[in-house]
């Protein structure tokens, strides 16, 4: 998850420069350890599980991108400041933007946990392993890793299921479809975007069975130039409807340009695309931050648990649909999202097959949750291969 | 056929900012100066631009403040290397170091900014063609612009004393000094050029291109700009081609998934640094082909006094 992946060689070699000044002074920004620290300091701690009754909890965000990238980092930060106002002066918040999935991650969640932050909440995949690393060494701090498949006794992680909106989306867009082509801009091919973009294809094809999708892979998560690229290609390419899973609003704006539909993705983005947005695929994080600054005030935090949240939990939803889209799809994606919460509507169920033609469930069964974490396949209706997908 | 022709246009459009910039630095290595900030300097310049825009909603003004913006850190950079002899090469290092932080640190409240809703273009009569039309003339005039630059740079410097001046400053400073030149002017004016030049591509970046602002947006362009001055054997001509070229492989990679075939877009990624590797060992390989084709001086500072 690098956002610099087609630098030149001198830029890259620079990079590591830039990225640590920033955070030097991204850090130094950063409100002053308290005075006396709160039973946080490793092994001096009487009572480890206590709730801090005077001083407030001290809770850190690692944020991958900008905290303005109005994507996945804007909605973390959005979820920041929702339970900042729900806790009031029970806790204190601060965030380290920008930080690079790699060795310096390891010394930002270091260097949080040592300013005496007992709940640290690192909100991109690639922080797995240096929060593995500085969870092991500072035992009274809980540490939530977003997306993530590893925990300890004092890390866990979260994720939101993306691919229930991205599902929603599709309704909308196999009926705004007028060239019966849509189009996805992924990031990098792991199976959290390869689920959107099945379940895209899905929905699509719930609504129009002739639809076909084409995807451009470009290689990470934040490039609004090589986002651009993408999306004009695929709208040349024919493509009327445009989903992305980067995290800029470069695709919106792309297809605003050029008079074609595309969707929000993280956050509500209708204002960078009047015309063109026809809805937002949205992550809420403030209702699992909640829960986890709550069982950490309480004591009643648990480690080893992996939580994934959808639009029952309030987690995802689909907002901000156009009054372009009309009024029998939106009630059509209004019963289907009513289905997925009460869990009488499935997306991954039989019988499915992938865009090879090979039999993936059967009727009657249904995908679960790890298959779902795992997936690795194009459905019926995608074009293309998935990079790299053929070494099973 | 429509797919070949929108992947034609969009490669002229994606190479118009390549070529751009790479005369500017054409400019800079004819006469002798070898400009490594360009990465920065565009940096600096789409920043520039990009806030004129939202402010004023006029992208002329944007291009014309982007050019200001390159020639004054540019005119930096000029006073360093040629009245203080510091190193090329680290200069300009660092300036694009600066220009990078320097964009993003003032960057910081456009981040979110969006501009208005931009004409489409398109040429009269001409844009009507079949084929041709798609392909060629519903660009935006800066696609045209580019390439009456490149031919005024390509007439400046052959065809006029003022042109054969600054590139003996870039083969033999020495020379022309003796003869009663001011080479260190003529290089100031020669980096001013250039600066704006790339300002004017960081500019059109900005405001045309990728309609946003974002910390590091230039993405590299910079670096395969200069990259293309080697790979053109310093002719204007050639710089054109190659900005074509280098466009249109950036597109190709995104074309090619559309349709299916699988080429990692990393290794398209490379291209235009191979084959700017392939081109320096094909002009090393012999002295007389370095001699026609590189300057002389290039990179070397300039001491009138010695």
């Amino acid at each position: 998850m690098t956002m610099t992946t087609k630098r030149s060689l001198l830029s890259l070699s620079a990079w590591p420069l830039i990225a640590a000044a920033t955070l030097m002074s991204a850090c130094s920004k950063k409100e002053e350890p308290p005075a006396a620290p709160a039973a946080t300091a490793p092994g001096s701690a009487p009572v480890a599980a206590a709730p801090a009754s005077a001083a407030p909890l001290k809770v850190a965000f690692a944020y991958l991108g900008p905290a303005g990238d109005h994507g996945w980092t804007y909605a973390h930060d959005q979820a920041r400041k929702a339970v900042e106002k729900e806790f009031g002066d029970k806790i204190v918040t601060s965030f380290v933007e920008n930080v690079p999935e790699s060795a310096d991650a390891e010394r930002v969640f270091r260097d949080m946990a040592t300013q005496g932050n007992t709940l640290i909440f690192g909100t991109s995949f690639g922080y797995m392993e240096p929060m593995l690393k500085v969870a092991a060494d500072f035992k009274d701090a809980k540490f939530e890793h977003a997306t993530g498949f590893k925990q300890t006794d004092n890390l866990r992680s979260y994720d939101s299921r993306s691919y229930t909106t991205a599902y929603l989306a599709g309704i909308i867009a196999g009926k705004m479809s007028k060239s019966g082509t849509i189009g996805v801009v992924g990031s990098i091919p792991v199976p959290e975007v390869i689920r959107n973009i099945d379940a895209y294809t899905l929905g699509a094809l719930s609504v129009n069975p002739k639809i076909k999708t084409k995807v451009v892979w470009v290689n990470g998560w934040f490039d609004p130039p090589k986002e651009t690229e993408a999306a004009q290609s695929l709208i040349n390419g024919g493509a009327d409807v445009l989903l992305q899973n980067t995290d800029s609003t470069a695709v919106l704006q792309t297809a605003e340009k050029n008079k074609k539909y595309a969707f929000g993705w993280d956050s509500d983005m209708s204002k960078f695309a009047p015309t063109a947005h026809l809805a937002s695929a949205i992550i809420n994080w403030a209702p699992y931050y909640s829960k986890a600054i709550r069982e950490k005030l309480d004591g009643t935090w648990k480690g080893n648990a992996a939580t994934w949240w959808g639009i029952k939990e309030g987690a995802n939803d689909l907002t901000a649909i156009s009054s372009q889209v009309p009024q029998d799809v939106k009630d059509l994606v209004a019963k289907t999202k009513a289905g997925i919460a009460d869990g009488s509507f499935v997306i991954f169920k039989g019988p499915l097959a992938d865009n090879a033609g090979k039999e993936i469930l059967k009727a009657g069964e249904a995908a679960d949750d790890k298959m779902l974490g795992g997936l690795n396949f194009y459905v019926k209706g995608v074009e293309g291969k998935v990079p790299g997908g053929d070494k099973k | 056929m429509e797919g070949l022709a929108l992947l034609i246009a969009a490669s002229l459009n994606a190479g118009t900012a390549l070529a751009i910039a790479g005369i500017g630095l054409l400019i800079n290595e004819r006469a002798g100066i070898l400009n490594l900030g360009a990465e920065g300097l565009m940096l600096v310049a789409a920043m520039a631009g990009f806030a004129v825009a939202v402010h004023t909603g006029n992208s002329w003004l944007a291009f014309g403040v982007g050019m200001l913006a390159g020639a004054a850190l540019a005119a930096c950079f000029g006073v360093l290397v040629i009245w203080l002899n510091t190193n090329q090469v680290a200069t300009g290092l660092a300036l694009s170091l600066f220009g990078g932080g320097l964009s993003a640190f003032v960057g910081i409240p456009y981040v979110q900014e969006k501009l208005g809703e931009q004409p489409q273009f398109h040429v009269p009569v001409l844009g009507d063609i079949p084929f041709l039309g798609v392909a060629l003339f519903r660009q935006h005039p800066m696609v045209y612009i580019a390439i009456a630059l490149v031919a005024g740079l390509a007439w400046f410097l052959y065809r006029t004393r003022a042109g054969l001046v600054l590139r003996a400053v870039g083969e033999s400073p020495e020379s022309a000094h003796s003869l009663g030149y001011a080479v260190r002017r003529i290089r100031l004016m020669a980096v001013l050029a250039g600066g704006a030049l790339c300002g004017l591509a960081g500019a059109y970046i900005s405001v045309i291109y990728t309609p946003l602002w974002v910390e590091g947006m230039i993405a590299g362009k910079g670096w395969i700009a200069l990259a293309l001055t080697t790979f053109a054997t310093w002719r204007p001509a050639r710089v054109l081609l190659g900005a074509y070229l280098f466009g249109g492989v950036t597109m190709l990679q995104f074309y090619l998934q559309g349709h299916g075939v699988h080429v990692p877009i990393q290794f398209l990624g490379m291209l235009p640094y191979l084959s700017t590797v392939v081109v320096l060992v094909l002009i090393s390989r012999n002295a007389s082909w370095i001699r026609a084709n590189m300057p002389a001086s290039l990179g070397k500072p300039f001491f009138p006094g010695a």
